[in-house]
């Protein structure tokens, strides 16, 4: 399309002003609007956030868990899913890099890296929800809507510990949960939420050792938390579903889930479309097409996927 | 962008269609399909608004168990009625029907390229929303009603499942109906954007376009920047309403039980819903400018007043628009200091819109004007631009709108400057190309009847509303009959619902006119209307590809009327520069 009079005034018409395809050009447009969704849902988040400053969950107290290993690792293994997911961008450039230069089998083994680099933060994502809703110190929720936690002096502790139950024994299934049994009634859950805050009231004035940490992170001494119980406890809460959260206020986990959610079904597509790509490139669909320029474009989705993941990792994680 | 053309069936040609003049058509029967259900709707709610309480014959149309044993409009069923008139002609009519028409049908012949960058997204962009339309019409015969919160939804009653009748399975339509919507029309803002970026033939400078192109690229960069966000914010309910979640919800309690949801805030749906809607507002009315535009220079046989300002003006409320989203939530405790950065953005926005009206008004002053049914329309999208923004400045000041807030006020406001403009924009807009696209003329006389009928009907309709509002009469109220203060006011109801009937059988007009056009409307010639912009240059016959030969090349802007020394009063750009002859 392009003509000798106009050459060096793209502009002009008659040409691509940017160099583009219009392939490529409607990608670019389409990740401005993916733009703007992640945004919305993250301006969302810390409008909510905001509101509830001083009680908002700790990352570093709600992430600890490492698979494997004992012990507490704050946001070690986000960090190690992090690192992944980048890795996987750069192995998707050189596959866009050996695109350009037409070599079709290092495109092959590039492709294949990113992919297994994206199945990986999927896995690694899928373990660290699976760890978030089942739990890991136990809440106990109040009738000021707010969740208080237990502690030994100024240190967090968990509801299990104080309780004597060993959380990781299958011989007695999760005591707090009753939601596994399904014909309880409205009354008989509230049964029990009120016998279970009665052994937790038993438990606190047996050990002196134990206390609670208020939401806004203010410790009380035994005696005050025995009281502060007994006027205000609703309910144990262990894990975290959309209406339940045990670390904290229950926005925490409606946003946790929503967003790395929406960030995880984007990856999930960049999956699919990078194995569409990768068949593609196999069957030699691209060389006789004379360019790479689908690899490139599926690039473009997939470097914006990683990028959106560093803000929702420095917005969830790390502030 | 197939340069050789297969053979075509009658699938591929009018309904699988990936000819972006196809794609037009099937907008803009779509839209005004939806235009004459949303008109429907209106007449039946006035009818209920002026005689409150009482059956009439117009409720035939309706659904049996919306009507009452004494035959009138069930008060719940009213809400739907509102609700739904609202989201047609806001997202159906306004936004897809002229966007969608025109985009399409304009962008490829007035740039001179031969189709859409991408045929195949453009017809997904049309069936995602022909689906959209299926899905939203078949919620009107859920059970419970269509959704009834108003247009804008606002949670708790579009969140909460049991909160109203319409808060169901009709919510749940209009949120999917809407989610399809939306991708529809980023499907079709993207191709707009990069078609309009790479595919302008040669000589067609950005300095050169139309201000039609000009207008419905900014329409598409503020879709594509806006819809999103209310496609997060449509998600973000989805998920309230049915997995439990509290992003809008608070300390709610119904039939005496306190639900769960703590910590959500519905303030924060209304700020993403209006970071949408007040851009929305533009995206119906920016298309109807452009249209404007066009039809006011070649029927003043002038070159348009001011191109660069009118594009710097464009440029400048896209912006502005992104930033005034406040001034729709004066009234939910916002600081009052906000309240007065809203308010001085909003009115930022008179400055961009004064230029606009000047430099038509400029174009018109001393010109030869040719008083076509387009022309008309054209001349009264300004002056109900004028019209209504007036009452704008009013409610775009947070001390002036808290007193006017919610009222008939606000409703003859929008209906004026969003409503009106925008569909006489459209009305010139089909009136001048009709020739175009279906090769034939609309008849004259009966397109005079159509514009000087609605003309005075909507004035009747939407001007007294005015004083309703400044009497304090409250919006979407199933009828004023409770309040004495308001009983003084029904005599005024009767008038509006005069209007807004009359107004509606005169559309039918329009409708006869143009399925009489259709088939019976003496042949167009390839420019009737003498004017310079290269959709003329195309033959009567449409074609696949636009052009028979090779693409025309530009040589000049799209405004070359009674240009000094030349023979004839117009001189399309396609046409070469004359030796020594200065381009504009």
């Amino acid at each position: 399309m392009s003509n000798k009079e106009n050459y060096g005034k793209p502009w002009e018409g008659g040409d691509k002003p940017y160099e583009s395809s219009y392939g490529k050009l409607m990608m670019w447009f389409f990740l401005i609007t993916d733009t703007l969704t992640f945004s919305a849902f993250l301006a969302a988040y810390g409008f909510s956030r905001f509101k509830f400053e001083d009680v908002w969950p700790i990352a570093e107290e709600v992430f600890t868990h490492f698979p494997f290993l004992h012990g507490e690792h704050p946001l070690l293994f986000v960090a190690l899913m992090t690192f992944i997911l980048i890795m996987s961008s750069v192995t998707m450039v050189l596959a866009v890099n050996f695109g350009h230069k037409m070599q079709k089998n290092k495109v092959i083994l590039w492709l294949s890296l990113t992919i297994v680099g994206g199945i990986m933060f999927l896995g690694s994502q899928a373990w660290e929800w699976g760890h978030f809703i089942h739990g890991d110190k136990g809440g106990i929720e109040t009738n000021t809507e707010y969740t208080i936690h237990i502690a030994e002096g100024e240190k967090l502790s968990s509801v299990y510990k104080l309780m004597d139950i060993d959380k990781y024994s299958d011989a007695n299934e999760n005591p707090f949960q009753y939601f596994a049994l399904e014909d309880l009634t409205a009354e008989m859950k509230e049964g029990f939420d009120v016998q279970n805050i009665k052994s937790l009231i038993e438990k606190l004035e047996a050990k002196p050792e134990f206390n609670i940490r208020k939401a806004n992170r203010i410790y009380l001494s035994n005696e005050e938390s025995v009281n502060y119980i007994k006027e205000n406890a609703t309910k144990i809460v262990v894990g975290a579903n959309l209406v339940d959260n045990e670390y904290g206020h229950r926005l925490f986990a409606d946003y946790f889930f929503f967003i790395t959610g929406f960030h995880g079904f984007h990856v999930f597509s960049g999956v699919v479309l990078l194995i569409i790509i990768l068949i593609n490139t196999i069957k030699g669909t691209y060389e006789k097409r004379g360019h790479y320029e689908m690899v490139e474009k599926v690039g473009l989705y997939w470097h914006f996927v990683d990028l959106v993941w560093v803000f929702v990792f420095t917005f969830f994680y790390l502030v | 962008m197939s340069e050789h053309h297969h053979k075509e069936t009658f699938i591929t040609k009018y309904i699988f269609s990936q000819d972006h003049k196809m794609i037009a058509k099937q907008f803009l029967i779509t839209g005004m399909f939806m235009a004459i259900i949303g008109m429907l709707m209106s007449a039946i709610f006035r009818v209920q608004l002026a005689n409150p309480g009482e059956s009439s014959i117009l409720y035939n149309l309706l659904p049996g168990d919306w009507i009452n044993e004494a035959g009138a409009l069930n008060p719940d069923k009213y809400l739907a009625l509102v609700t739904m008139h609202g989201t047609i002609l806001v997202f159906w009519v306004l936004t897809a029907g002229l966007s969608g028409t025109f985009a399409n049908f304009l962008i490829p012949l007035q740039i001179g390229a031969r189709d859409m960058a991408s045929g195949f997204i453009n017809m997904l962009s049309y069936w995602f929303f022909f689906i959209a339309t299926v899905i939203l019409i078949s919620s009107i015969y859920v059970q419970g009603g269509p959704a009834s919160g108003g247009w804008t939804i606002y949670p708790p009653l579009s969140a909460l499942p049991q909160a109203i009748p319409g808060s169901g399975t009709g919510m749940t339509l209009w949120l999917i109906s809407i989610t399809l919507f939306v991708v529809g029309s980023l499907l079709g803002g993207l191709n707009y954007i990069v078609t309009i970026l790479n595919l302008r033939t040669i000589g067609m400078s950005m300095k050169r376009l139309p201000l039609t192109v000009w207008a419905l690229l900014i329409t598409a960069i503020l879709g594509v920047l806006s819809f999103p966000v209310l496609l997060s914010c449509g998600l973000l309910l989805i998920f309230d309403r049915s997995f439990g979640t509290s992003f809008y919800l608070s300390d709610i309690i119904i039939n005496g039980e306190m639900l769960h949801n703590v910590g959500g805030s519905p303030i924060l749906f209304e700020h993403l819903f209006w970071f949408l809607g007040h851009p929305e507002v533009y995206i119906i009315l920016l298309p109807a400018l452009g249209i404007v535009s066009e039809v006011i220079a070649v029927n003043s046989r002038k070159p348009i007043f001011g191109y660069k300002a009118m594009v710097g003006a464009l440029l400048l409320i896209a912006f502005l628009s992104f930033i005034v989203w406040g001034h729709h939530m004066f009234m939910t405790g916002m600081n009052p200091f906000l309240g007065s950065v809203f308010t001085f953005t909003t009115l930022l926005i008179a400055i961009p819109s004064a230029v606009k009206v000047f430099n038509y008004l400029a174009t018109l002053w001393r010109a030869n004007i040719r008083f076509t049914p387009a022309m008309l329309f054209a001349i009264g999208t300004v002056s109900a631009f004028i019209t209504g923004g007036l009452t704008g400045l009013i409610l775009g000041d947070s001390a002036l709108d808290i007193n006017v807030h919610d009222t008939y006020f606000v409703v003859g406001h929008f209906h004026i400057v969003m409503g009106l403009s925008a569909i006489y924009g459209m009305f010139a807009g089909v009136y001048h190309w009709f020739p175009k696209m279906y090769g034939r003329m609309m008849n004259k006389n009966l397109g005079y009847l159509h514009f000087w009928g609605t003309f005075i009907c909507a004035y009747g309709v939407f001007f007294p509303m005015h004083f309703l509002g400044l009497a304090g009469l409250p919006r979407r109220y199933y009828t004023n009959s409770a309040f004495p203060m308001f009983d003084g006011l029904s005599d005024i109801n009767s008038i509006i619902t005069f209007f807004a009937l009359t107004g509606a059988i005169i559309q039918a007009i329009f409708i006869f006119n143009f399925i009489y056009s259709l088939f019976k409307g003496p042949r167009a010639t390839k420019n009737p209307w003498e004017s310079t912009t290269l959709e003329w240059t195309t033959p009567v016959e449409r074609i696949h590809g636009n052009w028979p030969g090779d693409l025309p090349v530009v040589t000049r802007w799209a405004y070359d009327y009674s240009k000094p020394g030349a023979s004839a009063d117009f001189i399309p750009q396609d046409v070469p520069l004359k030796e020594g002859e200065e381009e504009h």
